[in-house]
């Protein structure tokens, strides 16, 4: 933490990005997480001497940086990372949230769940074996997930001299790859998490390229994203009674895409119910306009009947269905029973759903989709039709990720079974 | 070298308001008994201070529930009470004390009680039937809690199974329980301790006296300055001296110590974290020094 170095005007303007790395203990992944908090400071001294003495601990003369993250009890005895787990670093410029994914057996569950908050990913490539079935599969996971950047780390370059002709062969088949799952332009860079180049330090001399953490440090934001269509999933009704507000009557929720300003008209679906914005409550008080990412609780003209699972929006209209025609991934180790009853929670609305048959399958490692109908597996990725019991109001996830997502859940024991995508076209993977 | 204190403007700070405020809506829209976990401490004073901007202007319809370990300062339950008083909540306390007075627990050796926490804890839970609680824990804080979610569904036993968890995926929260099982929730899980110290100097939240520069007689035990109380004094070579001291977190007075400091405003206080070399846990707290897996081995067993 570098706060007291900063000026005042850094400070304010500093803002958050949400990062998922992606890749495998045999690509480096957990160095370069200890390499990122090293380097950015975010490792206090005590952290430092426990890892150090744990790296002792198991024979090494030097500090293991994977020991710092690999946390738990079951992971240190099995030498594996088995869920995701998040870490902070922070520059005087940006604060990153990082969800830390492992790359093993449950690899497409974790890295689904890390990527769907993320808004940059880095994908790690070893060098020394280059593209692999697991680089493709992560590539076609964040592509289908529409992580808005996604970084390629060629690592270990250390390990081959840095050799400028082995990272350009590494980086045409990287480019291959991102093609043919739809990721257009993909930074392509060489870094050492080991030893620490080009990853805040600077590069070799022939890399013209910026350095992995000033890449994410420019990364542009979803708070620059105030063209998007305005939608405000209703979590709460807001009605005191009160003897100091005894009339007062709000819809809150967090503003999931685009910008709402005093005066605007605003119609919520399903219902269809429309009116006018005459007040906006924020965090900080009374806002003259909120944006993506506010929580806010907004007053309108009339009274309407508006329920939480309402979606609000202005001038471009959201659909209302009671059919999800959804690309899931399977979250758990049952596969779904045919015509199985289900729960669906889009947004803040959570209604009873039952699955229709397995209309294809991904296969990730050829990146294609395949005919199949049989049950989806732990990990799979398919087309699936999801009937519902009540309308809902939903974007295409490829438009709109925030209300164009929603997961299947288990009504007798809760499990999260399913992240469901809505929208049966999703672009590239269709295509490929 | 100069100190900035952030004002609201801060964008990474606002994001994290933002996200607790949501946090908490999903809590008090999808549960029928939820309770939040007030200490008294920084962490929770400032949980409850987005708690109640998340429903405001309603009142706060969330109980207030305080595991008591009978070892703890003063000025921290005169905080707590005012605070209670001023906003008109409504406080459950779990004394361990009386869990002791019947023979339900029995105190340890070493006279620490926060592992003795969980089972009033889980009694409380169950007695008051209470369905959700809010925490303030912070993934920043330990490396167990990395892997925490934000919702966290536990049995009756309270347990953690790392391996169980459910995936998180979006903002699409999923607190639905069997009965007799529970969810805890985490709304500032993203917050780092810096975060928490500029948000409380955004929002002016009040803390106890404790946080902030103070002269007190203290002993020292284990690299940590300890305030002599119920829980015991100095015993053998220790010696009591006053210091210039202030506590980094609130905790069971005879495992949390404090920090010699001169930092008696906000502003000095983060300035004060910005440069230390230390984690608050590791710095004063005597429970998570117990082995590399102390804080995960007591999730697993219903602790926080």
């Amino acid at each position: 933490m570098t706060i007291t170095e900063s000026t005042a005007t850094d400070v304010a303007s500093r803002d958050q990005l949400r990062l998922v790395i992606a890749g495998s203990v045999d690509d480096g992944k957990s160095t370069l997480v200890g390499r990122l908090l090293h380097d950015t400071k975010s490792i206090l001294a005590d952290q430092f001497e426990a890892t150090l003495h744990a790296s002792q601990g198991r024979g090494a003369t030097e500090i293991d940086l994977a020991l710092l993250t690999d946390g738990l009890r079951a992971e240190r005895e099995q030498g594996i990372t088995i869920d995701v787990a998040y870490r902070y670093f922070a520059t005087p410029r940006r604060s990153f949230v990082l969800a830390d994914t492992p790359g093993h057996v449950q690899y497409t569950r974790n890295t689904v769940t890390g990527a769907s908050t993320a808004d940059a990913a880095v994908v790690l490539v070893d060098v020394r074996g280059g593209v692999s079935a697991q680089t493709r599969r992560h590539a076609a996971v964040l592509s289908l997930l529409r992580v808005p950047h996604v970084v390629f780390a060629i690592n270990k370059m250390d390990a081959v001299d840095w050799s400028e002709e082995r990272f350009a062969q590494v980086a045409d088949d990287v480019r291959d790859v991102a093609a043919r799952v739809g990721l257009s332009a993909p930074e392509i860079l060489p870094i050492s998490a080991l030893t620490g180049e080009n990853v805040a330090a600077p590069g070799p001399d022939w890399y013209a390229g910026l350095p992995l953490l000033t890449v994410l440090e420019e990364l542009p934001t979803r708070i620059a994203d105030v063209d998007e269509p305005f939608r405000l999933p209703v979590q709460l009704v807001i009605r005191p009674r009160t003897a100091e507000h005894p009339d007062y009557r709000g819809l809150a929720g967090r503003v999931a895409s685009g910008t709402i300003s005093v005066g605007d008209s605003v119609t919520a679906y399903p219902s269809g119910t429309s009116s006018v914005v005459v007040g906006i409550d924020g965090a900080t008080g009374e806002l003259e306009q909120a944006r993506v990412g506010d929580s806010i609780t907004l007053r309108l003209a009339d009274e309407l009947d508006i329920a939480r699972g309402e979606v609000l929006t202005t001038s471009n209209p959201i659909r209302t269905t009671q059919q999800l025609d959804a690309v899931l991934t399977w979250l758990d180790e049952r596969p779904p029973a045919p015509r199985q009853r289900v729960l669906v929670k889009v947004g803040t609305k959570t209604t009873r759903a039952m699955l229709g048959a397995v209309q294809g399958v991904w296969h990730v490692d050829d990146l294609c989709w395949q005919d199949s109908s049989a049950p989806l597996q732990l990990n799979d990725i398919g087309r699936v039709s999801v009937q519902l019991a009540e309308p809902v109001a939903v974007d295409d996830y490829a438009d709109q990720r925030a209300t164009g997502a929603f997961v299947v859940i288990d009504p007798d024991t809760g499990a999260t079974l399913a992240a469901g995508l809505t929208g049966a076209d999703l672009g590239a993977l269709t295509t490929a | 070298m100069t100190t900035v204190i952030p004002t609201a403007t801060d964008v990474s700070l606002r994001e994290l308001e933002a996200e607790a405020i949501e946090i908490i809506r999903e809590v008090v829209a999808e549960f029928d008994r939820p309770a939040l976990l007030f200490s008294g401490g920084k962490d929770s004073a400032v949980l409850l201070h987005l708690a109640r901007k998340a429903v405001w202007p309603a009142p706060l319809p969330i109980t207030l529930l305080h595991v008591d370990t009978g070892h703890n300062l003063p000025e921290v339950l005169d905080f707590r009470d005012q605070v209670v008083a001023e906003g008109g909540h409504r406080l459950v306390v779990a004394e361990v004390e009386k869990w002791l007075a019947d023979g339900r627990l029995t105190e340890r050796p070493d006279g620490t009680r926060n592992p003795l926490q969980t089972v009033p804890l889980l009694d409380t839970i169950a007695d008051q039937r209470f369905d959700a609680l809010l925490g303030g824990a912070r993934r920043d804080e330990d490396r167990a809690r990395a892997k925490e979610r934000i919702f966290s569904v536990r049995d009756a036993f309270g347990s953690w199974d790392p391996r169980k968890q459910r995936p998180e995926l979006w903002r699409i929260y999923n607190g639905r329980h069997a009965p007799g099982e529970h969810t805890r929730v985490f709304p500032i899980s993203n917050w780092t301790e810096l975060d928490v110290w500029r948000y409380i100097a955004a929002e002016n939240v009040a803390l106890p006296s404790i946080y902030y520069a103070h002269e007190r007689p203290v002993f020292q035990r284990d690299g940590m300055w300890l305030t002599p109380g119920p829980w015991g004094g100095p015993r053998g070579s220790e010696t009591l001296q006053t210091r210039s001291v202030r506590y980094r977190t609130v905790g069971d007075g005879s495992c949390t110590g404090a920090v010699e400091s001169s930092a008696g405003t906000i502003a000095e206080v983060i300035e004060e974290i910005s440069v230390s070399t230390l984690t608050e846990r590791g710095a004063t707290r005597a429970d998570d020094r117990l082995s590399e897996a102390a804080m995960e081995d007591r999730k697993r067993e219903g602790y926080f």
